[in-house]
């Protein structure tokens, strides 16, 4: 039962980092590529990590798995936006 | 199990070529940048793979150091240079 | 089925990481290298882990990944924009076809005689018996090393020479980024998102690097990754314009920066005094000798790398405030 699930889990989180990527590659602008970039990022990465978890021997891997994914949402979310911000300034020219 | 493991390790791989074509192509600097975040996230996840797969725990730090200096690597690029000593 | 995935997957990790390597040397465009290096770093990390070496994926991830990164970027940053397009690409054109076809024909063969002697080494290394030989002197050994962790007893017990060797070279390295004068201007003051996360993510950094210094006893972990990540959240301060960023002023910062080799020989002298031989370490003190070399070499590697990004000497150490006390004494008489 934990096994389908996690196997269920899994595959749609690879599915969203392909999802992710083919965006990266096929929108027009940096700015819609942001959207498809943090989509891999929360829920390809989420739902990885909880497919991952139901596999963990003890409490103290499932925990280091959710402060890798909090780290990666918080840190990702700012960097996409710095990223975007910086081509901004470079655009406007400065 | 580890055949599901195997395949979704393959394909954050292409995954990440698909990123490795972005950063090649890119036409500016920041496409580059967003297509190394998800190179990185895309690392990060190979590397929990790698490490139940492996059965290798301490697989498990090195992608949390591996998410933390992506984040480090994208305030470099935009940290904005003073011109002149203080 | 299993295998067939991996063998797949390490292909295509082999691949790519290669071609990123072409790729990041072949380009012009040098912030299109800096950032494919970067690309590179991060794939290598990940090859270490699937080669279960997870000590050098995580040397790898905190230095060549991360901090290389920021410093090329911020190297690249410093160069002046080219005119035109055209003329960065005209002028190594033209650099290019001035070498003669017999010096490139030459290079290409020495490169390629030293890439077959690297090839026949390692078929050869991989083709003699006992292969084993090593981990077993190792693993025997292990329980009088003062620490559980294979890696770490080699660098810091069986081997610790060579680490304060090591060490004694970054301390050299020191000296040159010295001799490149001032420190870099810095950075502007960080905007309130780039500030948000500065505020969550160096402490962060600071613990990981505690943890990894920590664990490098047990499991992978230890000095160099320890430093290279506390150097991480300094380099993180810089960028965000913070005035202070972890370096200490004046003589505490030359202290920091021997604090490693001399810790090291402090240890070494000491237990040649006691009539042991030179870092040969008493099974009983060796796990507190090695934590206390550890933490000294952590806060050398960290300062070191740290002073690599600043690229040259502090304001507070030397050039600037010399140059101001000269001054004063000059005025004074």
């Amino acid at each position: 039962m934990i096994n389908i699930l996690s196997s269920i889990l899994i595959l749609a989180g690879v599915f969203f980092y392909l999802a992710g990527s083919i965006g990266l590659l096929r929108l027009p602008d940096l700015y819609s590529r942001l959207h498809a970039l943090t989509k891999a990022d929360n829920l390809g990465l989420g739902l990885l990590m909880a497919g991952l978890a139901l596999h963990s021997q003890d409490l103290f891997t499932m925990l280091k798995l959710l402060l890798i994914w909090l780290a990666v949402l918080a840190a990702s979310a700012t960097s996409a936006h710095l990223i975007a911000r910086q081509a901004r300034r470079q655009e406007t020219g400065s | 199990m580890p055949e599901l493991l195997s395949l979704s390790a393959l394909g954050l791989v292409f995954a990440l070529l698909l990123g490795l074509l972005r950063v090649l192509h890119g036409p500016g600097a920041g496409d580059r940048m967003l297509a190394i975040q998800l190179i990185g996230t895309a690392g990060v996840g190979m590397l929990l793979i790698l490490s139940v797969l492996l059965n290798q725990p301490a697989l498990l730090d090195v992608a949390l150091l591996l998410a933390l200096l992506a984040a480090v690597t994208a305030t470099a690029f935009t940290g904005q240079q003073k011109t002149h000593h203080d | 089925m299993n295998t067939m995935g991996l063998l797949v997957f390490d292909g295509l990790l082999l691949f790519s990481i290669v071609g990123l390597a072409w790729a990041s040397l072949a380009t012009t465009d040098v912030r299109r290298g800096v950032i494919l290096f970067m690309a590179f770093g991060l794939l290598l990390a990940v090859a270490w882990g699937r080669l279960l070496a997870p000590d050098v994926a995580l040397a790898e991830a905190a230095i060549g990944a991360g901090l290389s990164g920021a410093l090329l970027l911020a190297a690249v940053h410093r160069q002046p924009r080219p005119l035109s397009p055209g003329a960065t690409h005209d002028s190594l054109y033209r650099s290019a076809a001035a070498v003669s076809m017999v010096v490139r024909w030459v290079v290409t063969l020495l490169s390629a005689a030293l890439a077959g002697t690297l090839a026949w080494g390692l078929l050869h290394a991989f083709s003699s018996t006992p292969q084993d030989m090593l981990p077993r002197a190792i693993a025997e050994n292990l329980a009088a090393s003062g620490v559980s962790n294979p890696v770490t007893a080699v660098l810091l017990n069986f081997r610790a020479y060579d680490t304060l060797l090591e060490l004694a070279v970054l301390l050299t390295s020191v000296l040159g980024i010295f001799s490149l004068g001032p420190a870099t201007p810095g950075y502007q003051p960080a905007g309130p998102i780039f500030d948000g996360l500065v505020r969550w993510l160096v402490p962060v950094l600071i613990l990981m690097a505690g943890y990894l210094l920590w664990v490098g006893a047990h499991a992978p972990g230890g000095a160099f990754q320890a430093g290279a990540t506390l150097a991480a959240a300094g380099v993180v301060l810089r960028l965000a314009g913070r005035a202070r960023i972890g370096l200490p002023e004046g003589f505490a910062l030359r202290i920091v920066m021997t604090a490693g080799v001399s810790v090291f020989l402090l240890v070494g002298l000491t237990l040649l005094l006691l009539g042991r031989p030179f870092l040969g370490y008493p099974p009983a003190w060796a796990g507190a000798l090695i934590l206390l070399i550890e933490t000294a070499a952590m806060l050398s590697i960290a300062a070191t790398l740290l002073l690599a990004f600043l690229g040259g000497q502090p304001e507070s150490t030397g050039v600037k405030a010399a140059a101001n006390r000269q001054r004063e004494e000059i005025s004074r008489c």
